[in-house]
């Protein structure tokens, strides 16, 4: 729940601008901007994630190192569970929203 | 320490731990307390007490969520989905806090529809797929999570999904700071605050530690660097006899904070009159409630509470723990009744809790060693 999980955006939808498609370590999955709405991030922009809804931006290499630090401190595992069960996948509604 | 090797510049790792031996004056004991769960687990984990010298100790704050909340609140949360056609959504880390009659997997076990869901938007998502029950989203966190509750709550309205509401345990963290500087057993030098929450709020809720209690507080990120930096800054700051608030976590905290989830936070919820932290007792203005204008979505509000209260363990010392008066070690029940697998109190039960983070990373490297040991 506190983990602050690095994506990048790589995909936006002009019809619903507080949703986004980040990727993270392969996995994409669809995250809300609503907390960004102030500065909206663009295509290829790195934000921090914390329970489905990006925090705030950051560069690149702060996001590799935020990956490395989530590595070593043993919640890699539990970080990309947490990625893969945004949008309910695999267990409630298949279809993404 | 451990890792130094796996991150960038461990020389600069190092030089800091030597900075800061330089910086410590030998005739003095230094007591920081770090604030978050987050790094208190990251200090057991990096090792970062061995390289710190002696004279420079950490304590280990109220910033655990999980830890910090009543088993009443559990008991109550779970009481209101025992309604027929009510789905119990709450987060992985909620899922084995035991209530007085077992945590949300037991009930889980005995029927109960629970699910664990990783966003509160997925709760909502699971009301609109789920539209003839009523998804109750147990929401807990400080201010890293309130705002994404917040968001969800002005979405479900602006949906007008009405078979969603949210149980609200949210706290606020600059309260439970000054209670613990107020608490007549606690002596504490300075401290290390949140890196999360704190890109929220910014940095501005923190001038009043320095200002009415001279206390220096460094903002700090979580990597090992960061935090022997802040310790640096810290240390820095107490030998020239300042106090002020400086942030070391300036790639990701603005000193402003995320103004778009404060003003969420102020639309969807206002202050709690007061509310009980475990371990804490009562604390004034230290939790959020929704306010009425979202009354269908407050769970408190649209269902009747039971409103129970449970007393800790007698033997369980959380309350002396959680306000850094006593090592999880020096708790009677640690690691014989209370372990992480068989938890009593709550702060064995995060792996942010500081009993589960010492019990992990040094009771059990204790442990090996002493077996290792030949006879």
């Amino acid at each position: 729940m506190c983990l602050a999980i690095p994506g990048k955006i790589v995909e936006l939808f002009p019809g619903t601008p507080h949703l986004a498609t980040v990727e993270v370590a392969g996995v994409r999955r669809k995250v809300d901007l609503g907390l960004l709405e102030d500065n909206l991030p663009e295509s290829g922009d790195w934000v921090l994630i914390h329970v489905g809804f990006a925090m705030s931006k950051i560069s690149e290499q702060d996001a590799l190192d935020q990956m490395q630090t989530l590595r070593i401190l043993g919640e890699d595992e539990q970080a990309m569970q947490e990625v893969r069960g945004y949008g309910l996948e695999g267990f409630d509604d298949k279809k993404p929203s | 320490m451990r890792f130094v090797d796996e991150f960038r510049d461990p020389e600069v790792i190092t030089k800091t731990a030597e900075e800061i031996r330089r910086l410590a004056d030998p005739s003095r004991h230094y007591r920081i307390m770090e604030v978050c769960g987050g790094h208190t687990h990251a200090i057991y984990r990096f090792g970062l007490k061995d390289i710190l010298p002696s004279n420079v100790e950490l304590i280990h704050g109220p910033g655990c969520p999980v830890c910090v909340l009543p088993m009443g609140r559990i008991d109550d949360g779970l009481a209101l989905a025992q309604q027929p056609d009510v789905i119990f959504a709450a987060f992985g880390d909620m899922m084995r806090v035991p209530g007085t009659q077992g945590s949300p997997l037991e009930h889980k076990a005995r029927g109960m529809d629970v699910r664990i869901v990783y966003s509160p938007s997925d709760a909502l998502k699971l009301a609109k797929a789920n539209p003839n029950k009523h998804v109750m989203f147990f929401a807990i966190g400080f201010e890293t999570t309130a705002p994404s509750s917040a968001l969800t709550l002005m979405r479900a309205k602006s949906e007008g999904i009405r078979n969603f509401s949210l149980f609200c345990n949210h706290v606020t963290i600059i309260p439970a700071i000054r209670a613990i500087l107020d608490s007549p057993d606690m002596r504490l030098d300075a401290f290390i605050g949140p890196g999360h929450v704190s890109t929220v709020i910014g940095c501005r809720p923190y001038e009043w530690i320095v200002r009415d209690e001279h206390k220096p507080i460094v903002i700090s990120g979580f990597e090992p660097l960061d935090m022997l930096q802040s310790i640096v800054m810290l240390l820095r700051q107490l030998k020239s006899g300042e106090a002020k608030v400086e942030n070391q976590y300036k790639r990701v905290v603005p000193w402003e904070g995320n103004r778009a989830a404060l003003r969420a936070m102020a639309e969807v919820f206002q202050l709690r009159p007061y509310f009980e932290w475990r371990g804490l007792g009562f604390i004034s203005q230290s939790a959020l409630r929704i306010r009425d204008s979202y009354a269908e979505w407050d769970s408190e509000q649209r269902f009747t509470v039971p409103g129970v209260r449970v007393t800790d363990p007698k033997a369980a010392q959380c309350g002396e723990v959680l306000k850094g008066v006593l090592k999880p070690a020096q708790c009677k029940l640690f690691g014989k009744e209370c372990t992480p697998e068989q938890p009593v109190g709550a702060l064995m039960v995060s792996s942010e809790g500081s009993c589960a983070a010492y019990y992990n990373y040094e009771h059990r490297k204790a442990m090996a060693t002493s077996l290792a040991w030949p006879a």
